[in-house]
């Protein structure tokens, strides 16, 4: 551990609450429809788009219309990014398919095409080797947009419920995600890739560079418009690498100046969203209740992690590797990892973007150590409520501050209740089933996987998949694939792949179809049942406030909160965790 | 249900000409303006021939995989071959796997076989720099640790024929700081110091 690495680790804190706060004010505006800084240039691309599309933005939609839309805008959203994936070989006049590269089989696409619609970027391909520039930009990128439009519409439908004043309005869909994509994403993207490009991430439609180096042997380095899609792919805590090796390559991530704006672009939105919600609500100390709970589990993960990559790995010390810091040198656990980011930069990152359901790496995360590795488990197995992707973690947070306020109020004698609506036996059903949803589909799809002889065969025993560590990378596989988190434990397979763009590949069918419903289901349905109960708060009442009212705005209840998150985790995961990466970080055995 | 597929379908394609045409194109179209060199990949031009990208790693062997002793060497890679910037991927060694300790211990011994007879002292697995025993993440890491260019100074400069002092200087000429002064390991880029090494001899 260095001085440097603490340093960088307290300064991304406090930048990110510093750029968060304002961040969440504008936000707040944008969702009530305040007048903002970007109004003279967004009002007529806003009308434009309401025409072209045929929408009036002022009907208003209840849950299940809301729903609706919702639902038929990724089901359309998945039909053409398939069509786009499979027919990416007649694309060849466009110019955007330099290298000739034909389509991917039809089941790794099935997984692909469900892994981008639902904001996890699961990737069973390597960007470079398999996918064309037009694949990238107007397939995979689009996707980027609209999954996290969608996470964040669904957040302020949420928030909507929670606060009308007996009504039935959640607001209007098309509305809200235009203006998601205009006032948010869109503006944020273009200033985060042209930074991306001034520290050298590429931004071209070149064939891939071939040439003799100074040594004489023949190289090639893909090219491709990598900085705009870096961009949103943080920013709407997608994490879908251009490039197989995600932000590790120098291409996605050239320094650690990049490093650091990258975490931030991955955490800004979400963090920025909580705050949203306290200036929408009426009380900013709402927001900053659900603000430290996030930020007290964030920081426990940080310092776990960067505590244990520091110290190296089994393998290392049986290798006789002195892994201390030396003059010149970091050490600890760089196995897997850049040198430009070390350890800190990239346990941080590593941290930031499984807390969040970004899912890119700048480190292979099946190299960390068993504890350091046990870490990112930990941040799924919380179900992406510390920060979350972008929207999914509010409204996945809200769904247990619920839970809290209800088995708060029990415990006190008291009706439960949460700003003034009272929270019944239906909302409570709703919010139950909401939270199980991700576990449930995470566990059976990880025992189906282990228990079957097709499962097993997307663990390489050769090389990666030895011990406990065969089964750390199945179970991960499904965790981060339910979490619609998109990070891996990459020695785990679903694509063979002989040559550079996909002649004679074939897809392991049993993992990308597992993984492909694994995705949808545990995306939509938390989706349909947070909604739900936003429709069920809507129609409430608001009672005042009393003597008797359970705060949840103060430190006590953000000690439940915690509790509360940290129980459901641990109960539903840890058995499963002491089979993997906890019986690697504890015995120091090798396999 | 219909007006609402209809509505979608529009929506669809208007995001995508959007986001997807649009968008990476301005982006496009101010990256090759403001920043020619980062947009394309910072080529490396030698006598008018393309030998490479300022930050990709490149493997400095001969056609067999044998370090060529006069040039810097780069970090273990993942890739097939080593360094491969058209197909990148991680090694995935397991933190506990016995694989991942034979893997680091070949790695330690062929950079004692290349470095410690002119090491003062010699080599031991010990003295090796983690970064040097360890594989990269991108498999074409650019950079090595300025311990590890250091213990290879005294190699380049005796096979070179150069005084220890002028091959430090070149180090510290090429290596790059912390981004934004904390962020990050300071990093040799292994490229720029073999062709600056060329240039002098």
């Amino acid at each position: 551990m260095t001085f440097y690495g603490w340093l960088t680790i307290f300064l991304f804190v406090a930048v990110l609450t510093a750029v968060a706060i304002p961040l969440g004010g504008y936000m707040a505006a944008v969702y009530s429809g305040e007048r903002t800084l970007l109004d003279p240039i967004m009002r007529g691309p806003e009308r434009l788009l309401y025409r072209l599309m045929g929408v009036d933005p002022n009907r208003e939609q209840d849950w299940k219309q809301y729903a609706r839309s919702v639902i038929t805008f990724s089901l359309v959203g998945w039909l053409l990014l398939y069509f786009i994936l499979r027919t990416q070989g007649l694309w060849n006049f466009t110019g955007l398919n330099p290298m000739g590269f034909h389509s991917a089989p039809w089941n790794v696409t099935f997984n692909t095409v469900s892994s981008f619609l639902t904001n996890t970027n699961w990737q069973y391909y390597g960007g470079e080797t398999t996918m064309t520039y037009l694949s990238q930009m107007a397939g995979l990128a689009v996707q980027n947009y609209a999954s996290a439009a969608v996470g964040i519409v669904v957040a302020v439908a949420l928030i909507r419920g929670i606060t009308s004043r007996s009504g039935t309005s959640l607001g209007n869909f098309y509305r809200d995600f235009t203006r998601t994509i205009l006032w948010v994403l869109l503006p944020l993207s273009l200033i985060v890739s042209i930074l991306l490009v001034s520290q050298g991430s590429i931004q071209n439609f070149s064939h891939y560079l071939s040439f003799r180096g100074i040594q004489n042997l023949t190289q090639t380095i893909a090219m491709g418009p990598v900085a705009s899609q870096e961009a949103i792919k943080l920013l709407g805590t997608n994490g879908g690498g251009f490039f197989n090796t995600n932000s590790a390559h120098p291409f996605e991530n050239p320094n650690g100046f990049t490093n650091f704006l990258e975490m931030l672009s991955v955490l800004m939105i979400p963090a920025a969203l909580v705050f949203t919600y306290g200036r929408l609500v009426g009380s900013r100390r709402q927001g900053y209740a659900i603000f430290s709970t996030m930020m007290v589990m964030f920081l426990g993960a940080v310092i776990v992690c960067y505590i244990a990559e520091a110290h190296g790995s089994p393998a290392q010390h049986a290798a006789g590797l002195h892994t201390g810091v030396l003059a010149g040198s970091t050490g600890g656990n760089m196995e897997g990892k850049e040198q430009r980011f070390g350890i800190a930069g990239s346990a941080l990152f590593n941290v930031v973007t499984t807390a969040t359901s970004c899912g890119a790496v700048n480190s292979a995360i099946e190299s960390f150590t068993g504890i350091g590795g046990a870490v990112p488990f930990a941040n799924l197995s919380a179900s992406e409520v510390i920060f979350g992707g972008v929207g999914t973690g509010l409204y996945s947070i809200l769904l247990y501050v619920l839970l809290a306020v209800f088995i708060g109020g029990l415990m006190v004698g008291r009706t439960p209740e949460y700003l003034g609506k009272k929270i019944g036996a239906r909302e409570i059903k709703l919010v139950a089933l909401g939270i199980l949803i991700t576990p449930l589909s995470a566990l059976f799809a990880t025992a189906m996987a282990t228990a079957s002889s097709a499962g097993r065969a997307s663990i390489d025993t050769a090389i990666t998949g030895h011990g406990p560590q065969g089964f750390s990378e199945t179970f991960y596989a499904y965790l981060s694939q339910a979490n619609n988190n998109g990070s891996a434990f990459a020695g785990y397979s679903g694509l063979i792949q002989p040559n550079a763009g996909n002649l004679g590949a074939h897809g392991i069918t049993f993992a990308d179809l597992l993984g492909g419903f694994d995705m949808l289901f545990a995306r939509y349905a938390p989706i349909l049942f947070a909604l739900a109960v936003a429709g069920s708060l809507a129609g409430k009442r608001v009672s005042p406030a009393g003597l008797g009212t359970m705060r949840t705005d103060n430190p006590t209840f953000v000690v439940l909160l915690i509790g509360i998150i940290v129980l459901v985790g641990a109960l539903t995961f840890f058995p499963a965790l002491l089979l993997g990466p906890i019986v690697q970080g504890l015995t120091g055995h090798l396999y | 249900m219909l007006k609402d597929l209809i509505t979608s379908a529009r929506g669809m394609l208007l995001v995508t000409l959007l986001c997807g045409v649009l968008y990476p194109l301005l982006v496009t179209g101010i990256g090759q303006v403001a920043f020619p060199g980062n947009a394309n990949g910072q080529q490396v031009f030698v006598g008018g021939r393309l030998v490479g990208s300022k930050i990709i790693g490149q493997a400095f062997t001969d056609a067999k995989g044998n370090p060529l002793p006069q040039y810097f060497q780069t970090r273990p890679s993942g890739t097939t071959p080593a360094d491969n910037a058209a197909a990148t991927s991680f090694a995935n060694y397991g933190p506990n796997s016995t694989v991942t300790e034979k893997a680091i211990a070949a790695n330690i011994s062929a950079y004692i076989a290349l470095n410690g007879r002119y090491y003062p002292g010699g080599l031991t697995p010990a003295k090796v720099p983690v970064d040097a025993a360890d594989t990269s993440a991108s498999g074409v890491d650019p950079d090595i640790s300025v311990r590890n260019a250091r213990i290879q100074a005294y190699r380049i400069a005796a096979v070179r024929h150069l005084s220890l002092a002028k091959v430090r200087h070149l180090i510290s000429t090429y290596t790059s700081g912390r981004g934004l002064g904390f962020s990050g390991e300071p990093g040799v880029d292994v490229l720029e110091l073999n062709l600056a090494l060329n240039r002098l001899s």
